[in-house]
């Protein structure tokens, strides 16, 4: 039902309403005496040099793909989970089939060094 | 006079948020305060004894801090993107107290025979909603670590989004076992079944994976990589100042409390006291600081990882430990037939 | 018309405002990382739109599944992408007459569709709690497709690799 979430709806906007109050004051108090040195990026010290956007590994990449793959498992679990007492031992074995095929993906993954970072 | 069913639900509402967020900032004002202690005798030192010291603690502390923290020059790095790295901190703090729309913090009582529930919103899918939360904390910090255009808060940005991406599905997975013993998703309805025996005792596994996962989502030590100092100075934080730097502490803090918080209601009972006894928040706030004070503990206590090590952690020994957990759970309760 | 009706209306509107303003965003932003931030708004107002519709555990999946991973994996791809970070790129480029048409037609069919189907207000209310009758019909009705879905992520997770490694 809308009406359950309209608490969570209230929250949203008493949160929102706090992180741009907070944001407001940052900026409104305190002294504001900025320096070409003061705003260039901190680099512990050092001149600066290049560009913080670079490429980045490919592996932060898979890493998000994993990602997506295991999130989409764990939605699948969960109405399984809640009626499993409901389901039995049908519920186990379709759930098996279900994590034995993705356990091979899983199993290729370490294998192909996935899970490797150095 | 009669009001709308609906007005006085906003009504509710406005002041039950108004209230968990007030304390919910108490509390991580003084939890700073008691990491400091904490860590403090650890490493056997004093701590701080000096604003506003009754025997020996500085309870005024936290309040001269947002002091400082308030009056500190708020600058915007002429690399940076200005918008985005604006709003992150913001991004970062609302989605730490949004979790707590769902939270029951005690037992539903009458007052002047007017049903009062000490719960924001009780939902059918509040298991699910605290995870979708969690998950949108990632922008926060990946915001603000491209907004700042800062060589380590890049770094740091990108490191903690696929170390808190990695872990979630580890959190996510241990609570499986919970949700096949309650045969619910409503946070509510989970810790009113827990009245007598709690979860823990079905779910120790689930339960220790639930906690380190929830380590690592918080970036905490042993996996504080984001913001290993001695590599990447303060992480996605590098650049801030003033009260924007203190909204990601907050956040930081609140996270804490947040990922305690679940601990306790999907595992300890939540508010309900042990065999049943006495009943209510007292106990959901015992359960918390337990749980934060081991986190602080292992602070003072634990060497960082590797970010490799903890990678490799994370999938290949939390993860299968998680399915695991899942399956025997399944086999047990239908062996035994619970 | 009652009060949660009027609630209902009223929160349709905002969602789909939120949703439009985010993908006009996306679709504008010179930047592809505001864009990208566009788009994650849109995403969110969508899922605003099923929470409005009663499909709340839509509307979580929708949360974690495309704002939580998916949007995550776009942000990844902008930042690997060779020059794509370092300038602004123009929002437009040499293909957007036909970008433009195939947009338009797709409108025209969408419109199409939306008008000529009769739209049946549903009258029965499903009672109680829909999770448990979401996990009957994925493991009774939908069980054959339920299983399909496992070898799709494996074919996923295999073609990760595969590009990771190239």
């Amino acid at each position: 039902m809308p009406v359950d979430y309209l608490p969570i709806l209230v929250m949203i906007a008493i949160v929102t309403a706090f992180a741009v109050i907070a944001l407001t004051l940052s900026a409104m108090t305190g002294p504001r005496r900025p320096n070409p040195t003061k705003l260039s990026p901190y680099e512990s010290g050092m001149p600066p040099f290049g560009s913080a956007r670079r490429r980045f590994s490919i592996k932060y990449y898979l890493t998000a793909v994993l990602f997506i793959l295991f999130d989409i498992e764990i939605i699948f679990f969960y109405p399984w989970a809640v009626l499993f007492r409901d389901l039995g031992w049908f519920g186990l074995s379709a759930m098996g089939t279900f994590m034995l095929v993705l356990l091979i993906g899983y199993v290729y993954v370490w294998r192909k060094g996935g899970f490797e970072w150095d | 006079m009669t009001l709308d069913p609906i007005v006085i639900t906003l009504i509710e509402a406005v002041v039950k948020t108004i209230v968990v967020i007030v304390a919910l900032l108490t509390a991580f004002a003084y939890l700073t305060l008691v990491e400091r202690y904490v860590i403090a005798k650890i490493q056997s030192r004093i701590g701080p004894n000096r604003v506003g010291a009754i025997g020996g603690i500085a309870l005024l502390q936290p309040i001269a801090d947002a002091i400082k923290m308030i009056f500190k020059e708020d600058f915007w790095p002429s690399q940076a993107d200005k918008i985005i790295y604006t709003i992150a901190p913001g991004i970062a703090v609302g989605t730490a107290l949004l979790a707590w729309a769902v939270m029951p913090l005690h037992p539903s009582t009458e007052i002047f025979g007017y049903r009062v529930d000490f719960f924001i919103a009780d939902v059918n899918i509040g298991v699910l909603y605290l995870l979708a939360i969690g998950s949108l904390g990632v922008y926060g910090i990946v915001l603000g670590g491209w907004g700042s255009n800062n060589k380590y808060s890049m770094l740091g940005a990108l490191r903690s989004t696929a170390q808190m991406i990695s872990y979630e599905v580890s959190l996510g997975l241990a609570l499986v076992g919970v949700l096949m013993i309650s045969g619910s998703l409503s946070l509510v309805t989970i810790v009113e079944k827990q009245s007598f025996i709690w979860n823990v005792v079905w779910q120790p596994l689930g339960f220790i994976i639930y906690f380190i996962a929830a380590v690592a989502e918080v970036n905490r030590l042993p996996f504080d990589l984001p913001e290993a100092e001695t590599e990447l100075v303060a992480g996605y934080q590098t650049e801030y100042s003033s009260l924007k730097f203190a909204l990601f502490y907050m956040a930081e803090y609140i996270n804490m409390i947040t990922v305690s918080a679940i601990a306790a209601t999907m595992f300890l009972g939540g508010y309900q006291g042990p065999f049943g006894i006495l009943p209510g928040v007292h106990w959901l706030v015992l359960k918390i600081m337990f749980f934060i004070f081991v986190m602080m503990w292992m602070r003072g206590t634990l060497p960082r990882f590797r970010y490799d090590q903890l990678m490799r952690f994370g999938w290949q020994v939390l993860l299968p430990l998680a399915l695991a957990n899942i399956f025997i759970t399944a086999l047990v309760m239908l062996v035994v037939g619970a | 018309m009652s009060t949660p009706l009027v609630l209902t209306y009223v929160g349709f509107f905002v969602m789909a405002a939120i949703t439009l303003g985010g993908a006009l965003m996306a679709v504008s932003a010179r930047n592809l990382i505001r864009a990208a931030l566009g788009l994650i708004i849109a995403l969110i107002g969508i899922a605003g739109i099923y929470f409005v519709l009663e499909a709340e555990f839509v509307a979580v999946v929708q949360i974690l599944v495309y704002v939580g991973a998916i949007s995550i994996l776009i942000l990844f791809a902008v930042m690997l992408t060779r020059g794509l970070m370092k300038r602004d790129l123009p929002a437009q480029n040499a293909q957007w007459i036909a970008a433009a048409f195939i947009s338009l037609a797709m409108f025209a069919a969408l419109l199409y569709v939306a008008l000529s189907t009769n739209w049946r207000a549903v009258e029965t209310q499903v009672a109680g709690d829909l999770i448990p009758k979401l996990g009957t019909e994925l493991m009774t009705t939908y069980l054959l497709p339920f299983e399909a879905v496992s070898l799709l992520l494996l074919a996923a997770l295999v073609g990760a690799i595969v590009i990771a490694r190239e």
